[in-house]
């Protein structure tokens, strides 16, 4: 087990390399630059521009300044934004907890409903009731996030007042920021009813940001469930008198988890990508709109340290479903 | 209970239900984004300067609310010398510092900060600036850092300033929220510590609001200045600034009271916000002006009769309703109408197609041409949808048998390659700083600015020749002669089609009160309260 972590482990440093590269590249291929875009159509003194671009060291050719971004990030450095003048570090984990706060509520959401979704519809193959459940999975898959958010503040927010329209909690409550968890920093801060707020700022978002992953759990466990159905040790536990629970929650399903656990630790990813869109409309100050801002406004060591750092949690949270992997399928770890 | 008694207790109930109406309340402003910073020394946008020098900081002079013009700020008074070249300021006495948790004044504001606050922004060399490197990109670009030659501590309530050329605008540029006042002994204490960098996140200013927290993306709080020297601006007990960066979301919440003042509202939005009951949306046509520029450093556009051409066939009006939606007045000179010294008795060429035909003819344009429009790739106040914009434009060209091929370029890159003069013809705009009418005319339009500004490239001496003399002096009326003479030769020449300036709308909640639209895009709560 241990040498097969290892090597898992060893596949991701040229990966890291290649993120660190492509990044930088990327955000360099844009044209303009943090200065041309922060004076837009005012006048620039040639003098005034050379001296902030050197100060910046952009001045420098560019395989200069990766190497400069390559040795500070060995020094765990990674840069500091050229807007705020703040540690790229200290931004990305103050905003972090709130993306991922989001997106561990959305997989939850997504889990809790895609996973019986995908078992319902598999076990009523072919009736209305698999139609009804995979129709709707395939429109939450095809909803624009935009859309679906807007239009769901219009009927739970304003029309019905049921939820707030957006942000983590309500204005009157000032918490501090602890651990950078609304919901746990409202338990610490021991304020009556912040709980109670933060939680239901999370409804709406939640739902928004998860509704994709819930679409392909549920598409991605019925499919599982049906294959499994076919076996032949469902027709030997069926057979054997087993009741229908117990053939599909304990014979099934575990089997079936198999695909099933690779697509949810895949949809961290489209949670991270969705994420842009979700903080946009719910005013959620998390990583994705600061990322936006950053790439609108050319703040390279922003962009490049947020990119590395979203990619260490991708990567990682995929080396856990792999590793995870080897422990549900002895056979996996075995192989060369 | 004596009579007496009696009416001192009554007296007493109603002062103080009356003081409990008049400082209520905790206002929120739905805002557009988080700002960088909060040193406004520093920054350049309007989501900035909201956050900081409109909200925490004062100028020596200030923008009256609402207007362009300038009245009395942390200066109480200033003379002129007779050559317009040293300015000396009698500054205001008793004006406090913000006490907060991470700054305690023991001094009131006196000249050490005036001149700290300008030295900072025109001496590179200046030791606040080795410790915390910065630019100051406002303070370039009005020219203080070349032009504003020494400022001197004539005693602890007069500075003087000197100036190496005569700048009618220097006033106003003074007004500019980059010109905001530091705390020179907040800054000595920050500098001693090491922690001079922290002047961008802990602000401390004299205005009538404190800083008390930010959260980047979320929110940012301000307690109400009680110290606040302009008695009377402080109604509100606390401010709060719930950034909100989609348009219709904002739009939601101010229909839900989840904020009291919204910015940017979408033209889409604008119909149903002014049937709601619950709103308020007044309006104020704003400081800006979009425009097409000619590029007359190429050909054929270096011949009158072909921009007089291309400028008869657009229609404005076609253009107004489809890109601003109606929410916009066509503009006929460089500079809005509010902008002292707009010249009044100018109009524009009438549309005219079958006339533009005859003038390219004459000028020996062939059917068919080919040209180059561009189009911005932002969205800006002064032009919303540039691509929208250039299509109508491209159409209404077609009708002449000119043909435009629509150019566009990432912003940096569009401004980049547009200085050079890559461009035939290009869509931009401008939006006052100042109120200065040399910010239009010579910043846009001057002998100077071309390779800057100035891309229509056009440098016309007798428009330039008024344009300098108009910057060098300061007797009002005769600039407003000078600039009034200028703009009927820009009409004359045609460098530009002016196209719109727009119409800023400020949807609120019926309970706010005193809320005044500033003419520079800002958004400040001097005198605001709730109902």
């Amino acid at each position: 087990m241990l040498s097969f972590i290892l090597r898992r482990i060893a596949v991701v440093i040229p990966t890291f390399l290649g993120v660190t590269l492509l990044a930088f590249a990327l955000i360099h291929m844009i044209p303009g630059d943090p200065v041309l875009v922060m004076m837009g159509e005012r006048q620039i003194d040639p003098e005034f521009y050379a001296s902030a671009l050197k100060r910046l060291g952009l001045d420098q050719p560019l395989y200069v300044q990766y190497w400069h971004y390559l040795l500070n990030l060995l020094h765990g450095d990674f840069g500091t934004s050229i807007v705020s003048n703040e540690p790229v570090i200290r931004e990305f984990l103050t905003l972090f907890p709130a993306t991922l706060e989001l997106s561990l509520c959305a997989m939850i959401f997504a889990c809790l409903l895609g996973l019986p979704a995908g078992m319902l519809a598999a076990t009523r193959r072919g009736t209305i009731v698999d139609h009804v459940t995979m129709g709707s999975a395939l429109t939450g898959y095809s909803m624009p996030i935009f859309w679906w958010g807007l239009i769901l503040i219009m009927l739970f927010s304003v029309s019905l007042g049921w939820t707030p329209v957006s942000g983590r909690i309500s204005l009157e409550y000032d918490i501090p920021p602890v651990t950078g968890f609304m919901l746990i920093d409202t338990l610490l801060s021991g304020e009556e009813g912040a709980f109670k707020s933060a939680a239901h700022h999370l409804i709406l978002p939640a739902i928004v940001l998860g509704t994709i992953p819930m679409a392909v759990i549920a598409r991605m466990t019925r499919s599982a469930m049906l294959e499994v159905l076919r076996e032949d040790y469902i027709r030997t536990a069926r057979a054997k008198g087993l009741s229908r629970g117990r053939i599909v929650i304990v014979h099934a399903l575990r089997n079936a988890l198999m695909p099933v656990v690779t697509v949810i630790g895949l949809q961290i990813g489209t949670l991270l990508a969705g994420a842009v869109l979700t903080e946009t409309i719910f005013s959620w100050p998390g990583i994705g709109k600061w990322l936006i801002d950053s790439i609108s406004r050319r703040d390279y060591p922003v962009v490049q340290g947020g990119i590395l750092l979203i990619a260490t949690m991708v990567i990682s949270v995929n080396l856990l479903v792999d590793i995870l992997y080897g422990v549900i399928n002895p056979r996996i770890r075995h192989a060369r | 209970m004596n009579f007496k008694m009696r009416n001192w207790v009554l007296g007493s109930a109603v002062a103080l239900l009356a003081g409990t109406a008049s400082a209520a309340g905790t206002l929120i402003y739905c805002s557009e984004g988080s700002p960088t910073g909060f040193d406004p020394s520093r920054q350049v946008t309007g989501t900035d300067f909201d956050a900081s020098a409109e909200t925490m900081f004062n100028r020596l002079v200030e923008f009256a609310p609402g207007s362009t013009q300038i009245r009395p700020g942390l200066a109480e008074k200033w003379e002129v010398s007779a050559d317009n070249l040293t300015y000396t300021f009698t500054l205001r006495k008793g004006v406090k510092f913000h006490t907060t948790s991470y700054f305690k004044p023991t001094r009131e504001f006196n000249a050490d900060d005036v001149v700290f606050t300008f030295k900072r922004l025109t001496d590179k060399n200046f030791p606040f600036n080795k410790a915390a490197p910065s630019d100051f990109p406002y303070a370039s670009d009005m020219a203080m850092d070349t032009n504003l030659v020494a400022i001197e501590k004539v005693d602890p309530y007069t500075v003087r300033m000197k100036l190496k050329a005569v700048d009618a605008a220097f006033l106003q540029n003074l007004a500019m929220s980059f010109a905001s006042i530091h705390s020179a002994e907040y800054a000595e204490g920050l500098l001693k510590a090491g922690k001079a960098a922290n002047i961008n996140t802990q602000p401390i200013g004299t205005g009538p609001f404190v800083f008390r927290s930010f959260q980047k993306d979320a929110n940012i709080r301000y307690d109400a200045n009680k110290d606040f020297w302009r008695k009377g601006d402080v109604k509100l007990d606390k401010l709060i600034f719930a950034i909100t960066p989609d348009a219709s979301v904002r739009y939601q919440k101010l229909q839900k009271g989840e904020c009291h003042v919204m910015a940017y509202p979408k033209p889409a939005d604008l119909k149903a916000m002014q049937t709601n009951p619950k709103l308020n949306v007044p309006s104020q046509p704003a400081f800006n002006t979009g425009w097409l520029s000619y590029n007359v450093s190429r050909k054929p556009f270096d011949k009158l009769e072909v921009r007089q051409a291309l400028d008869m066939a657009i229609n404005k009006k076609a253009i107004i309703d489809a890109v601003f939606q109606g929410a916009a007045q066509p503009a006929t000179n460089p500079m809005p109408p509010t902008q002292w010294s707009y010249n009044k008795t100018l109009k524009d060429a009438p549309m005219d197609v079958e006339k533009a035909k005859a003038l390219l003819k004459k000028a020996g344009i062939a059917e068919g041409t080919e040209i180059t429009l561009w189009a911005m790739p932002v969205q800006r106040p002064y032009n919303p949808n540039a691509k929208l914009m250039a299509e109508m434009i491209q159409n209404d060209w077609a009708k002449i048998g000119i043909k435009a091929k629509i150019v566009t370029y990432e912003w940096g890159e569009y401004i980049k390659r547009a200085k050079a003069g890559e461009h035939d013809t290009m869509l931009i705009g401008w939006t006052g700083d100042n109120g200065d009418p040399d910010n239009w005319l010579g910043v846009n339009l001057g002998c100077e600015a071309v390779g800057g500004n100035n891309y229509a490239r056009w440098c016309n001496k007798e428009f330039d020749d008024l344009i300098v003399k108009g910057r060098s002096t300061t007797n009002q009326a005769e600039r407003v002669k000078l600039y009034e003479k200028a703009q009927t030769i820009f009409k004359r020449e045609v460098p530009w089609t002016t196209i719109a300036h727009s119409t800023v709308y400020q949807p609120m909640r019926k309970e706010v009160q005193g809320f005044k639209i500033s003419p520079f895009g800002l958004n400040s709560f001097y005198g605001v309260s709730l109902k």
